[in-house]
């Protein structure tokens, strides 16, 4: 069976419990009605891409690429790097939560501890300013390490935890968190304690430096937009069918010949390496790495974000990054900055008592009534609507 | 709309008009200054004075300074280091502040220093943050601290210690840079003029759970040296007391500071008598110092929130923004050509403080006035810290030759 | 498990651990004695915070994170009502009943209406628990709020045996331990409203197929397990003084105590609450730069090993 066939089946398929829903009810009209209607070049003897491209790209996503790309040039330096870069590492976390979540049905709170690893290996194996840890390898060296290192440990974390039901992993991943917490505040020898690592700064290459505002922001893009396409690919592969076929129902997909267990751990695995590059560029992004940065505040807040962009689709976790960002900034200017965690508090809360899918679901629903009521003006049947 | 709505949006959107009108008018005489504190987490009680203490400073001046209006940007951390450059990074890069002042905490000191390299046309003034090593270790052209650190704090109190009797003591510190610098400054002293310190206990900061170490403690020491602050610090105390423990302490600068005797909690009895260094002492009889507290007195009463006397981060806070005006005074508010005019002068300035002169070094550190305190309680029964010893003139190398002066860690120094 | 790995890993753990005490013991019996009450006094405190959030998740399969922060409600609330009336047991009473309210409110008000979906009840209970903390640093500002114990537990109980001198306060704290314990137990097993809560446990249908008023059962078990952990708080804020932060801590203990002693079972949250008390406390007084290690050893241990805990149960 093709992937797109195997999807069509599973999602047509007895409805799934638990939450977060995902977009079946949406994709299964939209991909008949696709295959009605009738592709443009389809007859032609366009080359493939082109069609595929005609396929695949819509205006908004022309629209999203290139605002990204234009930003930085428009914008001050403190908008590119203080909210841009610092959105699109957080995003990149909070992206490998929404994959493990959203498509994998595992809520895992230890994102931002194995990110934290990928920054203190990063500052421990390379250059920082406490001379009497670091080693000070050569960037190509450490960044590739680093990467490594924190993506197994990804994935001890998940073997660990796939043997439990799903709200235990919530409770699990807390406990390993906060431990690596304590073992980082605690250890002198190789974590510095409470006072961190300072100095951990992007290396320069080929003449540019990496952490300046402009080249780091550009870096900062082609790292969340390799790690977007990578889920994007990724949830279309029989394994990342497979995995969301784990996720609404493990029992079947184990009956049906699948390691459910083996499935769950390359999900760790592959959202440890997404979080591991999303770490290092964080340490790069502070030039510095402390316990607080993995602390609990810190674990949490990932978890807010990949659940206020909305965990249907991998371009939430940016979403929720960038308001994340903008209210944790200006939240000062407009009612008092002590208030910050009292808002986001109430924003998360409302966010989950009212919109469990985040800004992407409200933006569903409005797309939906306004949908609707096109429907209701016409006699027409209405068009498909939209690639989800 | 309903008509009160209507006046409401109206009232608004009059006042919006308003203000543009306003701020345009006033945008070319107004000096911006940056204001970080933590008003959130561990220290946030502190933060808080610190800000009472900054804003006294802009208020002792009418708000202007040298022809032009202050404009205060206040910002806040949580005494996290990456929290604290955030904001920072907020303030001079958004907000377009010329000079900053702040943070409070030691390892957002650090921090702070490490960003204010990166932007080499902007003055940066230390709030309180007291670590030897934001002004001894890689030192930043353009970052100033007119606070005398946590070392030079505890200057006088190796001393006083012995005077005392205590020949031997054990060390009960938080683990982190600020002290280790205290217990630096203490030890340097102690054990030059023949004190011992068999046992050095490091607890976790934050962490609450004192009967381990207090089993530890040896019979044979004469007291203890305690160097914790805000809730660890009244953790310990209740504990040991409870425990049924005896022993005198000497206590670093924030073990005794104002908010620690007055926590919402019985009286602690035990700690009068304790001996502690710091840069204040409520009961210090200088004018400028009783002049001082007494506008802190008025402008804050305890019912509006105030401490009974202002403690040390609103006394550090309030020097360190006296400094950045009085420099604006002396240059006439020239912040021209990347203020290289204002840094030469608050390299050079001599500051009056409530407690006496303070000039900077060559790493732009202050050297100032220590006091060796003793705690005591007042006819209302209240616990204050009464004036031993005051110490002027204490620099950062606490007398010490360059060569043989080692930064506070861990193990050093060491005389068991 | 066959015997020989019954025997292999008895040995393989209780060696070492015997070969400690027996070092212990002889290098410095006073701390090794006082380091154990410690040990057990702190897993006493920890147990009957733990009681609360075992109870709720075993029968609602709700992981309440807010649990922390219903602590240090009852702790400041405890506070304030010791401050007015000047009666400890009135302030402990208070800060139960406080927190039961509030716990039956959330219940009542917002879960109720998300039965069966856990991860979102979840979500709401980590919302909650930042708006509740961050509203009880507003009132109480972030200074130190340290209650006293009455005056018949104030001070130290001199003249014990080689170790001289103890708290009274966190002498006490055994026996209150245990008689919460006891009680609780009481109550799942010789009353009513026990058996309908163990039914619900061991299979939420069909107790209610049998007739029952589910909401009320889980409102209750809400009530209690809510109360236990403001009751908890105001014995913490004698113990251990009341900070923001404190919600976190004591959240984070019940976790691990739950996780290693299984989760719904109030024997394994006491199981659990010993292991991380004694550990904790040993690791301060012998090793405090690694406390924590140990801690996230025994952890890892038991997750590797026995995934639902000591006790636990499958889902």
């Amino acid at each position: 069976m093709s992937a797109a066939q195997w999807r069509k089946a599973m999602n047509a398929g007895a409805a799934a419990q638990g939450w977060p829903r995902q977009r079946r009810a949406a994709s299964a009209p939209a991909g008949a009605a696709r295959a009605e209607a009738p592709a443009p070049y389809a007859d032609q003897d366009a080359p493939r891409w082109l069609k595929w491209i005609w396929e695949r790209v819509a205006a908004r996503h022309v629209f999203v690429l290139a605002f990204v790309l234009v930003y930085p040039l428009v914008a001050t330096p403190f908008f590119t790097f203080q909210i841009g870069a610092q959105s699109l590492a957080l995003g990149l976390i909070a992206l490998s939560l929404t994959f493990l979540s959203g498509y994998g049905g595992m809520i895992s709170l230890a994102q931002m501890t194995v990110a934290g690893i990928a920054g203190y290996m990063v500052a421990i194996l390379g250059v920082s300013g406490t001379a009497e840890i670091s080693l000070g390898w050569p960037w190509w060296v450490v960044v590739p390490l680093a990467i490594a290192i924190a993506t197994v440990c990804g994935t001890l974390i998940g073997w660990l935890s796939v043997r439990t039901e799903g709200i235990y992993t919530i409770m699990i991943t807390l406990a390993i968190g906060v431990a690596f917490h304590y073992l980082a505040l605690q250890n002198y020898s190789v974590f510095n304690g409470f006072q961190g690592l300072q100095k951990v700064y992007a290396p320069t290459v080929l003449g540019v430096n990496w952490g300046e505002p402009l080249p780091f922001y550009f870096l900062a893009l082609a790292c969340a937009l390799g790690g977007y396409f990578l889920v994007q690919y990724l949830v279309r592969t029989p394994f990342g069918i497979a995995l969301q076929g784990v996720r609404d129902n493990p029992r079947r997909m184990n009956a049906l010949g699948f390691n459910v267990t083996a499935h769950r751990v390359a999900a760790y695995a592959v959202a440890g390496f997404i979080a591991a590059v999303g770490g290092v560029l964080f340490v790069w992004y502070n030039s510095l790495i402390t316990p607080g940065s993995i602390g609990t505040s810190w674990l949490i807040n990932i978890l807010i974000i990949a659940v206020l962009g909305g965990m249907r689709h991998p371009i939430g976790p940016f979403l929720g990054a960038i308001v994340f960002v903008l209210l944790q900034n200006f939240a000062i200017d407009v009612f008092a900055r002590e208030r910050f965690n009292l808002v986001i508090g109430g924003v998360f809360l409302a966010i989950v008592l009212f919109s469990p899918d985040g800004l992407l679901g409200l933006w569903a629903a409005f797309r939906a009534r306004f949908a609707n009521a096109d429907a209701r003006s016409r006699i027409s049947p209405p068009r498909p609507s939209g690639r989800t | 709309m309903r008509p009160s709505k209507r006046l409401f949006v109206r009232t608004l959107a009059g006042a919006a008009v308003f203000a543009a009108f306003a701020g345009a008018a006033s945008a070319q005489q107004v000096v911006k200054i940056g204001l970080l504190a933590t008003l959130e987490g561990p220290f946030a009680a502190g933060g808080a004075d610190g800000m009472r203490g900054a804003d006294m400073a802009v208020r002792e001046r009418g708000g202007m300074v040298a022809g032009k209006k202050i404009e205060v940007i206040k910002a806040s951390s949580d005494a996290k280091p990456d929290v604290a450059v955030n904001a920072t990074r907020k303030l001079v890069e958004q907000d377009k502040v010329d000079i900053m002042v702040g943070p409070l905490s030691g390892s957002e000191g650090i921090a702070v220093k490490d960003y204010s390299k990166t932007q080499p046309n902007i003055t940066f003034i230390n709030g309180s943050s007291g670590a030897q090593a934001t002004t001894l270790v890689n030192p930043s052209p353009n970052f100033f601290r007119f606070n005398t650190e946590g070392a030079q704090w505890m200057v006088g109190l190796g001393k006083a210690a012995l005077d005392k009797g205590y020949k031997r003591v054990m060390v009960i510190a938080e683990d982190y840079a600020f002290p280790y610098s205290q217990v630096q400054g203490f030890m340097v002293e102690y054990c030059r003029l023949g004190g011992k310190v068999p046992v050095k206990a490091w607890v976790p900061l934050g962490g609450k759970d004192y009967a381990s170490v207090i089993a530890r403690i040896p019979k044979d020491v004469d007291a203890l040296v305690v160097v914790l602050g805000g809730a660890d610090a009244v953790n310990f105390l209740n504990q040991y007391e409870q425990a049924g423990g005896d022993k005198p302490l000497v206590g670093g600068s924030i073990t005794v500071s104002q908010d620690i005797l007055n926590y919402k909690g019985k009286r602690r009895d035990s700690l009068v008598g304790t001996i502690a260094g710091a840069p204040v002492a409520e009961a210090f009889d200088g004018a400028d110092w009783k002049k001082f507290v007494a506008d802190y007195q008025k402008a804050y009463p305890v019912s509006a929130g105030g401490y009974p006397s202002p403690s040390l981060f609103a006394f550090v806070y309030y020097v360190n923004m006296k400094a950045a005006l009085q420099g604006l005074d002396e240059v006439k508010g020239d912040l021209s050509d990347g203020q290289k005019k204002y840094r030469e002068a608050l390299a050079k300035m001599v500051l009056k403080t409530p407690t006496g002169e303070v000039r900077l070094d060559s790493n732009r550190q202050a050297i100032g006035t220590s006091f060796v305190t003793e705690v005591a309680k007042d006819s209302k029964g209240e616990l204050y810290n009464k004036v031993l010893r005051k110490v002027d003139n204490v620099d950062q190398m606490l007398g010490m030759k360059k060569e043989e002066f080692k930064i506070g860690s861990r193990d050093e120094p060491n005389c068991p | 498990m066959s015997r020989f790995w019954k025997w292999f890993w008895g040995i393989a753990i209780g060696g070492p651990i015997a070969v400690f005490v027996v070092w212990a013991l002889a290098s410095n019996e006073r701390l090794f004695l006082v380091t154990l009450l410690n040990g057990l006094t702190l897993a006493s405190l920890y147990f009957i915070v733990a009681a609360g959030f075992t109870l709720v998740f075993g029968l609602m399969r709700n992981v309440n994170l807010a649990h922390g922060s219903l602590y240090i409600l009852g702790g400041y609330l405890g506070y304030v009502v010791a401050e007015q009336t000047g009666f400890w047991l009135v302030a402990l009473a208070a800060g139960f009943l406080v927190a039961a309210i509030v716990g039956l409110a959330m219940q009542v008000s917002i879960f109720r209406f998300m039965q069966g979906e856990d991860l979102r009840q979840t979500m709401v209970t980590i919302g909650l628990s930042i708006v509740i903390a961050d509203l009880l640093l507003w009132t109480f500002g972030g200074q130190v709020h340290q209650l006293s114990p009455p005056a018949w537990l104030d001070g130290p109980l001199r003249g014990i045996p080689v170790i001289n001198a103890y708290s009274k306060y966190r002498l006490a704290l055994l026996p209150l331990g245990i008689a919460i314990g006891v009680l609780l137990w009481l109550f799942l097993n010789r009353t009513r409203v026990g058996m309908l809560i163990r039914a619900g446990v061991d299979d939420r249908g069909m107790l209610s197929a049998s007739g029952v008023n589910v909401n009320l059962v889980f409102a209750i078990t809400f009530a209690i397990g809510a109360g236990l952990a403001g009751f908890g708080g105001v014995i913490g804020a004698v113990e251990l003084s009341m900070v923001p932060g404190e919600d976190v801590r004591l959240l984070l203990a019940s976790l691990v105590v739950v996780i290693v002693g299984g989760m719904g079972s109030v024997v394994g949250a006491a199981i659990g609450a010993a292991i991380l008390g004694v550990a904790e406390t040993f690791g301060l007084a012998y090793a405090p730069t690694y406390s924590v290690v140990f801690t996230f050893v025994i952890l890892v241990l038991v997750l590797a090993f026995r995934p639902r805990g000591i006790l636990g149960r499958p889902a």
